[in-house]
């Protein structure tokens, strides 16, 4: 079992913050004792694990198409399943953002989070083992274990930290989240029967009948459309989002959604490509109709938080076209964009919780003339809105732009009104910012506001690093992806034509 | 003959009247004494039922092999955690007496006739056996009327039930001339050719047999018996008696059956649609903790019949996977609400969870790993035992069976998240008094095992696999 690193990198970057979970679990003394000891382990933690996963940055060869720093364990040997872990371009970038995005969400939890401090940093770093597994995972029982799994912490993180009306957005995330999983589970299976593995690798190879396919579609569709969220099964997401506490709306907007689409890209399209290029338009659709009303929904919303949760919807539309122009620049263009969403709605969330926790509102119209008594943090509220909005030299931009270009290949109204996801967003985006930060302040508490602490310039550094990083320097991201989303589409068309040509052998 | 391989029923059935004997010589009080001898007794049986090798005795009436060990061991591990858990809270419920442990091992007894039953008599006298033991459990608390309730009502829908088994029997007998599984089973090669009445005769047997597993629509009983017969009892009753119960009808439908799976199946199709549906919707709206682990038990039987219903050896396999993570994480839950009590009084509401997260974070921690599990969320035991019923039905072609299946997990998920809502996200109440420790000792030994099941799922799989091959040959 030997791989680039020389030891299993991607079992100790998955596993190793369950370890700093059991430490914390094992801190005696009172209260106060327990969360500081809490909070310290936990950031220690990620900030280890996060060293770690820069190992796979730097030693991951970009070349390659296939899975690298590969592992494998006999797990359930009669049944052909096996703990396998590797990365590919697609997915190893990824696995960096979870890293990256949990010690920042310890970090802004540090003051915000006050009752069950152990339980709260318990919950993160578990989510963070979740999270990393799931991308790491090469077998499909894993990578479904992995993901149903993160329905625990998060559960609780929404349903214990939560605001008012929590309990009913933790439920309401759990069942519908669930209900998308069950159905994968059946797709899982009957994957499983027909190729008698669950390796992935091996699953990609196998060629499923054409009439299975669009079954085996659909139900993979029940989950990963809940999980990304597609139109009209995002109602969970504001609920959740604005009950979330911050730090879990971050992970929620920054990791979670994304693993929807991750599972579009790793199982729908290439395992099951004659059913993914029959219901492209579906999807095609689906997406548009996201893009254009949860844009005019956003602009309607009173609370910032839901505004930012309806602009996710929006953002992962432009994902979900991208995904399934199945040509390389949509392809590439809807990964960067979910790195670039991942970061910036990440962020985005983050600004709402710095104001929330001074104020303890997150109502728009509470707000007015910041940029007066916090002239820095306008400053970084302007940097994220213009990322959203896809501003070039943000890290917004690229993908958008490379999403619009693979579309106008396949379908000319599909672009047209993908791009209009982008004016609307500018429109929304900049009514927020207008409200919120310009104009006079005419409310008493805040004429004394602070601006931003030491502690929040640290949560932010490397959020505005990254922003420009990506905007300004594309390829230093792309030059990861580029030959697996390669090898991807060349392997779909190959599959599409093969199809073709047997239904052609058929009827001659 | 070979006799010896009864070993294990001979030894304990005569342990036990010993350790009768002993409690009614005794002039003081010998209840806690007469518990460890009975858990002892149980683990020597264990012993025993692992040495034994496979074969039949008592002219084929009584059967030794992998299936039988298999569900023995699974009876006697279930009935040694209830009498674990039964100690403590007998003694302060003042239903402390000697006899209780003895019950619990004459009905172990009949449960393990029942396992290794080859013929329909051995079936129905381990069946009645452990019937008659059970009946006066239930009423165990025999002034306490609901408990009365429980048992007389336990008692009577039980009669009823072995009636239909025996007329379901003697129709058998009467149109096959044979009792015995095996040589049933070579008469009924050409299932074409079976006559009527025996198919007649098939279906009470079955009905019979569904009434102890409790499945829909045989099922009423099990709510009023799990909340009135007292706590300890009720955890027996959700564990030994239906691994048990569902052997037995894995062991009949599998080998004397077994060829007419086209008869049978859409029945049992039936019974496990209605008891998931069943098990997922009544329970929601339950406040009683007891009665909803007794929809939760109907909803998983459910599950397990999913297994049955295939009718391969699959499809046992994953019943034995089923049973074997289901009786560990439901003593495991049990045991969490034997932990409910304030000021020595008993507390049977999901309210009076409220809060445990900050009043006892352990047992919290404990309670939602089980109900994580009962729902099947994956990391957890619940998910592998669902993972294997869904492979055997999907495999088999049961594409409805596994879709209402797997939503009806959907909405089961949805009360036992609940409770776990309660503990956690409601506002803490008074705490409850301090367990004991043979209580905390289960419930971390079951909450490990439920919790970290995914690490070593092996050493249970491997076992079930070896039992199952023995049936649907």
């Amino acid at each position: 079992m030997m791989n680039a690193a020389g030891f299993p990198l991607l079992s100790l970057i998955t596993w190793l913050p369950l370890v700093g979970g059991a430490v914390i679990l094992s801190i005696r003394g009172d209260e106060e004792t327990v969360a500081v000891n809490a909070r310290w382990t936990a950031l220690w933690t990620s900030l280890i694990v996060l060293a770690l996963s820069l190992v796979l940055w730097v030693k991951f060869d970009p070349r390659e198409a296939g899975f690298q720093f590969n592992e494998s364990l006999a797990w359930l040997p009669h049944y052909r399943i096996a703990y396998k872990m590797g990365v590919d371009g697609i997915s190893v970038l990824f696995v960096l953002l979870s890293t990256v995005l949990t010690p920042i969400c310890i970090l802004a939890s540090w003051d915000a989070i006050q009752t069950k401090v152990r339980e709260y940093m318990l919950s993160f770093l578990i989510l963070e083992t979740m999270m990393v597994g799931m991308f790491c995972a090469t077998d499909f029982v894993v990578f479904y274990m992995f993901f149903e799994a993160v329905l625990i912490p998060m559960y609780l993180i929404i349903g214990i930290w939560g605001g008012p009306r929590r309990v009913y957005a933790a439920v309401k995330f759990f069942l519908f989240t669930l209900t998308g999983s069950v159905l994968m589970l059946l797709a899982l299976i009957a994957m499983w029967l027909q190729a008698g593995t669950t390796d992935i690798a091996v699953l990609m190879e196998t060629r499923f009948p054409v009439g299975m396919q669009t079954w085996l579609f659909f139900a993979l569709f029940a989950s990963f459309a809940v999980k990304v969220p597609m139109w009209p099964f995002h109602t969970w997401l504001p609920d959740a989002h604005v009950e979330a506490p911050t730090a879990g709306s971050v992970i929620l907007a920054g990791v979670l959604l994304k693993m929807g689409a991750y599972g579009f890209i790793r199982f729908s399209i290439p395992m099951l490509p004659d059913a993914a290029q029959h219901y492209a338009p579906v999807i095609w659709t689906l997406s548009v109709v996201a893009v254009v009303y949860t844009s005019l929904v956003a602009f309607a919303q009173e609370d910032m938080k839901k505004l930012i949760a309806y602009s996710s919807v929006a953002h992962m539309g432009v994902v979900t076209i991208g995904l399934f122009t199945f040509n390389e620049q949509g392809i590439q263009g809807a990964l960067y964009q979910m790195l670039a969403h991942g970061v910036v709605s990440g962020a985005l969330f983050l600004i709402v919780g710095v104001v929330y926790d001074r104020i303890h509102s997150r109502e728009i119209a509470r707000y007015g003339g910041l940029a007066d008594r916090m002239p820095a943090y306008a400053l970084l509220f302007m940097l994220f809105t213009m990322a959203s909005v896809g501003l070039p030299g943000t890290a917004g931009f690229v993908g958008e732009f490379l999403v619009i270009v693979g579309a106008l290949q396949v379908n000319f109204w599909l672009a047209l009104l993908g791009g209009l996801g982008m004016i609307l967003g500018a429109v929304y985006m900049l009514y927020l910012y207008r409200r919120v930060v310009f104009g006079t302040i005419t409310k008493d508490d805040l004429k004394h506001i602070l601006d931003l602490s030491p502690r929040e310039w640290a949560v932010f550094a490397p959020l505005i690093v990254l922003t420009l990083w990506m905007g300004i320097y594309p390829s230093s991201f792309t030059g990861f992806f580029d030959e697996s989303v390669a090898a991807l589409v060349k392997h779909h068309h190959a599959a599409i034509a093969s199809t073709v040509k047997l239904a052609q052998g058929m009827t001659h | 003959m070979n006799w010896t391989l009864a070993l294990p029923e001979i030894v304990l059935a005569v342990l036990g009247m010993a350790i009768l004997v002993f409690g009614v010589l005794r002039k003081t009080d010998s209840t806690q004494l007469a518990t460890m001898f009975v858990i002892g007794a149980f683990l020597l049986t264990g012993l025993l039922v692992g040495t034994r090798e496979a074969g039949f005795a008592f002219q084929g009436q009584f059967v030794a092999d992998a299936f039988a060990t298999f569900n023995k061991e699974l009876i006697l591990l279930g009935g040694s955690l209830a009498l674990i858990l039964s100690l403590d809270w007998n003694r302060s419920q003042g239903i402390a007496r000697f006899e209780y442990p003895v019950l619990v091992l004459f009905a172990t007894v009949g449960m393990l006739i029942m396992v290794s039953a080859s013929n329909l008599m051995t079936l129905y006298l381990g069946l009645e056996l452990q019937s008659l033991a059970l009946y006066v459990l239930a009423a165990f608390a025999r002034d306490n009327l609901r408990s009365s309730e429980a048992g007389l009502k336990y008692f009577v829908l039980s009669g009823l039930a072995s009636g239909l088994l025996l007329y379901g029997i003697s129709l058998v007998y009467g149109f096959s001339g044979t009792m015995d599984f095996q040589a049933l089973h070579a008469s009924l090669m050409k299932p074409a050719e079976a006559p009527a009445g025996l198919i007649v005769g098939v279906v009470f047997v079955l009905v019979g047999l569904a009434f102890k597993v409790s499945a829909v629509p045989f099922h009423m009983w099990t709510p009023d018996v799990y909340e009135g017969a007292p706590t300890p009892v009720t955890v027996f009753f959700a564990t030994a008696p239906k691994v048990a119960a569902m052997a037995l009808l894995l062991r009949v439908m599998g080998t004397s059956f077994a060829e007419l799976v086209p008869a049978w199946q859409s029945l049992v199709v039936m019974m496990s649609i209605g008891s998931m549906a069943l098990g997922a919707l009544a329970a929601i709206g339950q406040s009683n903790i007891k009665r909803l682990m007794a929809y939760s038990s109907i909803g998983h039987m459910g599950y397990a019949l999913i297994g049955l219903a295939v009718g391969s050896s699959d499809g046992v396999r994953g019943v034995l996977v089923y049973m074997a993570v289901y009786v560990l994480m439901t003593a495991g839950t049990f045991a969490c609400i034997l932990a409910m009590k304030r000021k020595g009084q008993p507390v049977e509401n999901i309210s009076d969870l409220s809060g445990l997260a900050t009043n006892d974070p352990g047992l919290a921690l404990a309670l939602s790993v089980f109900m994580f599990s009962l729902a099947g969320i994956p990391l957890m035991a619940g998910f592998f035992a669902k993972l294997y019923i869904f492979l055997a039905a999907v495999k088999a072609g049961l594409w409805a069976l596994a879709v209402i299946g797997v939503l009806a997990s959907v909405i089961g998920a949805f009360y036992y998240i609940r409770v776990i809502k309660v503990m956690y996200f409601d506002a803490p109440a008074e705490a409850f008094d301090r367990r004991p420790p043979a209580l905390s000792f289960v419930v971390a030994a079951t909450g490990l095992f439920t919790a970290f099941f995914f690490l070593f799922p092996a050493p249970v799989v491997d076992a079930a696999e070896l039992a199952s091959r023995v049936l649907f040959r």
